[in-house]
């Protein structure tokens, strides 16, 4: 039997042990009639021929990182160092459970303070926690923690139409039930300017995304002051990419309430969407208001240094109904995985990767700009990812670069799924992973589209 | 034996990985947009693989040895899911490709939902919650939106066990709902009188742990269920405990109309130190229309007998995404690569050998260890962790003693209406010997409360630190490494 270690021997004398006869009569508290069901499940396979349907299955998609691929918005293929698998792949962290017992998870416990500390760093806050499922999961919290800030007497919240419409659904479907309004995104074309002024007094919070959906960085100065006096302490909170904080002058400089978004950039691969990392960071006083688990340092009884969970009484187990959320983890192992990305890449590294995003994104943005029928969008600076306006609806660009070229090109994301007015605009990410070589055969394959008219049998 | 933080070992200068040279002309980088500083360690590689081995041996972990911590489900992780999961094709996939170039991951979402359709007894399976408490979130609110769809406007109020999991009343409190406690009987059971006089056309539906946090299989299941649908309500089963029930019994046939699964409990996928789960959630036919979504269809115009095509479809009345993408891939091919070596005689024998493990344990300790409720158990239990001959004794110290000895203490002090209590799961891929070990080390922690029970409240004794001041860490929180100044 698979993983059961138990000889027929031993089984018998453990029956007796219980003083039953039969494994049967340990079920007897079952109703009879939905007892012993047919599942209609498959027959058992052998290891060995698991990973031979596994390799097939793994073989019909076309992997991302095999051909060259421009393709974001929200999940970026990027380099990955060796490290960070040979570490998270060790059993000693990978088979422990929540470190409840500190004296024995000093590993995990230490390792989620380095996260904490170095997160905090990155985006500029005071207060991080051990992580969340994800940049949209983070951000339907951001919300909530500015709803209970208020006490939940402020009602509304201030959404940019230029944050990431996924997490936008997810902030509606986690609210659905708590009577709130949220306003901002009804105009898709409202500009940040614009968006900011619709914060009043019974506004909680604005939340915002930089550099945006669009890719946009957003002008960050002066807009906490202008949050807070408008909306009389509401909070700001910015979604953040966080290996763009590598270069840029991070929300937390700016007086941002809360940073938060997908650590997914830092060191985890693209696994088909999940699982990420959502991080989070607030102001220290909004500690007792965050989400999630969060890891503090203190002394044990021979006043050795050591680190615990703590600020619990937040959290589900202990408050039930009144815990600030119903998380009760936290995403250990990419956290992690982000945790050795950042260390292994350091100070000079980091530094290094944004750089290498920032060039070769701007590169292939000026030869796409020199096509003809192919335009740059933004009007601000941008990160890594910036908006084409091109001459036909983008699935059949991308369909020519897939399939009718010689190059196999995963194209980049066609905005006009979520933004009405920018249908046949196509949001394009570059990364440290594209060669110049893969740049310029993307941008040959535009320009051939363009002469050859597009998709033809 | 403790370790250095990363900052400690940080020297000005070092460099770790190399990333690769531009191979682009640059841009120009406009300053006044760019930080000055980036505070981050400075490590070499062979820094940073040592201080992570460091780290990792001061970890107790599943690999080492039992640990039996009740509700949690710390089945051995098979390696070949690991594999499974890091396959190229898998890892290296964008979400957002199109549909025609991820037929493969497709076709492994479809049939891990149509699996765990089939093992809960459901209509519809979602794969997109993250966590088990990201399932409940989900389930709760596909029932709220199922009473309003139908015009039930007035029912506010979901009913919870008093020993139900803390998460029950706090993901009830994120949808806007009332949660109201229902007690427990004297075998375990919901009580049934109390539960008569709580529904009413005010109750959007109840939270059923079935077995429940007491390892107690709920024996009036039918009653309890009759009541809540009988008021216009609807049952959430927490799927917790699904371990005792593989191939057992369907949730679905015994009524509950939603459930979520924890794959890393149930189908073998690792705890990572705390996650990454993942909360897949089914439901019965009249509430298919309202899962989260996209989920993944078989395509009826663009398959065929040889060659089936599978896409995304958002369910018309759907509560809406509840997370970016898809769902948690990576466990989601763990949970397959188990589930399809299993098959269905291996998912039964599974329940069956984890509640013949727990009630073995059990019957080795129960004569010494207090029990609230006598009855056979499902795949955990729970005792208290206290003696009369020992007043001093909690079961803290039995917990921290038991670290003494090697292995990991069960969860303490959960459920909550369990006084001291101490709650094992030892799942069933422990071998008698190891139920045997761990027996007799709680036999002989008994004995050691009354003869000599300094041990046990100064334990644990040979680990990296000893017991915490988790007072100060609260009062005075140190979250982050402090730069000297």
């Amino acid at each position: 039997m698979v993983y059961i270690p138990h000889t027929d021997e031993e089984r018998q004398e453990m029956l007796a042990s219980i003083g039953v006869e039969r494994m049967e009569q340990l079920f007897n508290d079952i109703p009879e009639q939905y007892r012993y069901p047919t599942l209609g499940l498959t027959e058992p396979v052998s290891e060995m021929e698991i990973l031979e349907e596994l390799q097939e299955l793994s073989a019909a998609n076309l992997n991302a990182n095999d051909v060259p691929t421009f393709l974001g918005a929200g999940a970026y293929r990027h380099w990955v160092p060796s490290v960070v698998d040979a570490i998270i792949s060790r059993g000693e962290f990978f088979t422990a459970y929540t470190p409840y017992q500190p004296e024995i998870s000093q590993g995990t416990l230490q390792a989620i303070f380095e996260y904490q500390s170095m997160i905090c760093d990155l985006t500029g806050m005071e207060v991080s926690n051990a992580s969340h499922y994800d940049g949209a999961t983070a951000t339907a919290e951001a919300v909530i923690q500015a709803v209970n800030v208020f006490r939940l007497k402020r009602k509304k919240i201030v959404l940019a139409p230029t944050v990431n419409p996924q997490y936008r659904a997810v902030v509606r479907t986690y609210t659905q039930g708590m009577g709130l309004e949220i306003v901002g995104d009804e105009d898709p074309t409202l500009p940040l300017a614009e968006v900011v002024k619709l914060v009043d007094e019974n506004t909680a919070g604005l939340i915002i995304q930089s550099p945006n959906f669009l890719g946009e960085i957003e002008d960050l100065s002066g807009l906490a002051d202008e949050v807070h006096r408008r909306g009389k302490k509401a909070l700001l909170a910015v979604v953040a990419n966080p290996l763009s904080l590598g270069l840029l002058t991070p929300p937390g400089a700016f007086g941002a309430d809360i940073v938060m978004g997908e650590g997914q950039p830092l060191g985890l691969g693209l696994n088909f969407g999940g699982p990420y990392l959502g991080f989070y960071t607030t102001r220290r006083k909004y500690v007792r208001q965050i989400a999630g688990r969060v890891v503090g340092e203190t002394v044990d009884v021979e006043g050795k240094r050591g680190y615990v969970l703590t600020l619990s009484t937040r959290e589900q187990h202990i408050r039930r109904e009144k815990a600030t959320s119903n998380i009760c983890s936290n995403q250990g192992l990419t956290m992690l995985a982000a945790t050795v990305y950042l260390e292994a890449l350091g100070k000079q590294g980091l530094r290094k990767i944004a750089e290498l995003n920032y060039h070769k994104a701007h590169y292939a943005a000026h030869e796409i700009a020199a096509l003809e029928g192919y335009e740059i969008v933004n009007v601000r600076p941008f990160f890594n990812e910036f908006v084409v306006r091109c001459p036909a609806p983008v699935d059949e660009i991308n369909h020519f670069l897939l399939e009718d070229t010689a190059y196999t090109i995963i194209g980049g994301y066609d905005l006009g799924r979520d933004y009405p007015h920018l249908a046949n605009n196509m949001l394009v990410a570059v990364t440290e992973m594209n060669s110049r070589e893969e740049i310029d055969d993307f941008v040959a394959a535009l320009a051939e589209f363009q002469v050859t008219g597009g998709y033809h049998d | 034996m403790t370790e250095p933080l990363i900052y400690e070992l940080s020297v000005p200068g070092r460099e770790g990985v190399k990333p690769p040279k531009l191979d682009v002309p640059p841009s120009e980088l406009p300053a006044e947009l760019f930080r000055a500083e980036l505070p981050l360690p400075e490590a070499s590689e062979v820094d940073v693989v040592r201080h992570f081995t460091h780290l990792s041996h001061l970890n107790y972990s599943l690999d080492e040895g039992m640990y039996p911590l009740g509700s949690c489900t710390m089945k051995y992780n098979p390696r070949v899911n690991e594999v499974a999961a890091r396959m190229p094709g898998f890892t290296g996939l964008h979400p957002l490709q199109p549909e025609e170039t991820v037929q493969g991951a497709l076709y492994l979402m479809y049939h891990l939902q149509e699996a765990l359709r089939k093992i809960g007894g459901f209509a519809g399976v979602t794969l997109q919650p993250a966590a088990g408490a990201h399932g409940e979130l989900t389930g709760v609110l596909i029932m709220r939106k199922y009473q309003l769809d139908r015009g039930e406007t007035q029912r506010d109020t979901i009913l919870v066990p008093d020993s139900a999991h803390g998460t029950n009343p706090a993901s009830t409190h994120m949808c806007g709902l009332r949660a109201v406690q229902v007690p427990s009987d004297e075998r375990g059971n919901v009580d049934l009188d109390a539960l008569q006089s709580l529904v009413g056309e005010h109750v959007v539906g109840l939270m059923l742990t079935n077995p429940n946090t007491l390892g107690l299989f709920d024996e009036n299941i039918k009653e309890v269920v009759a009541l809540v649908h009988g008021c216009g309500g609807l049952v959430y089963g927490d799927g917790a405990n699904m371990n005792a029930l593989l191939g057992v019994m369907r949730p679905g046939d015994a009524g509950i109309d939603v459930l979520h699964f924890n794959l890393h409990k149930t189908f073998s996928t690792p705890h990572g130190g705390g996650g990454p789960g993942s909360g897949p959630v089914g439901v019965v036919e009249r509430l298919v229309d309202f899962l989260p979504g996209p989920i993944v269809a078989q395509d009826a115009e663009l398959s065929d007998d040889e060659a089936p095509y599978f896409t995304f479809v958002m369910p018309p009345k759907s509560i809406g995404p509840v997370k970016s993408f898809w769902g948690h891939f990576g466990v989601l091919a763990r949970a397959y690569t188990y589930i399809r070596m299993l098959g269905e005689k291996g998912l039964r024998r599974a329940a069956e050998h984890a509640v013949l493990n727990a009630n073995y344990l059990l019957s080795r300790i129960k004569d010494v260890y207090p029990l609230p409720y006598d009855r056979i158990c499902m795949h955990e239990f729970v005792v208290a962790g206290h003696f009369a001959a020992a007043p001093g004794v909690r079961a803290l110290d039995i917990a921290k003693r038991l670290i003494d000895y090697g292995v990991h203490p069960p969860t303490n002090y959960f459920p909550l209406i369990v006084h001291e209590a101490l709650m094992m799961e030892p799942t069933e891929t422990e071998s008698k010997q190891s139920v045997d070990a761990y027996a007799d080390i709680l036999l002989k922690i008994a004995e050691e409360a009354q003869t000599h029970p300094e041990l046990l409240h100064d334990a644990p004794h040979n680990t990296p630190v000893r017991r915490m001041d988790e007072v100060r860490a609260a009062r005075k929180p140190v979250l982050r490494y402090q730069r000297e100044t």
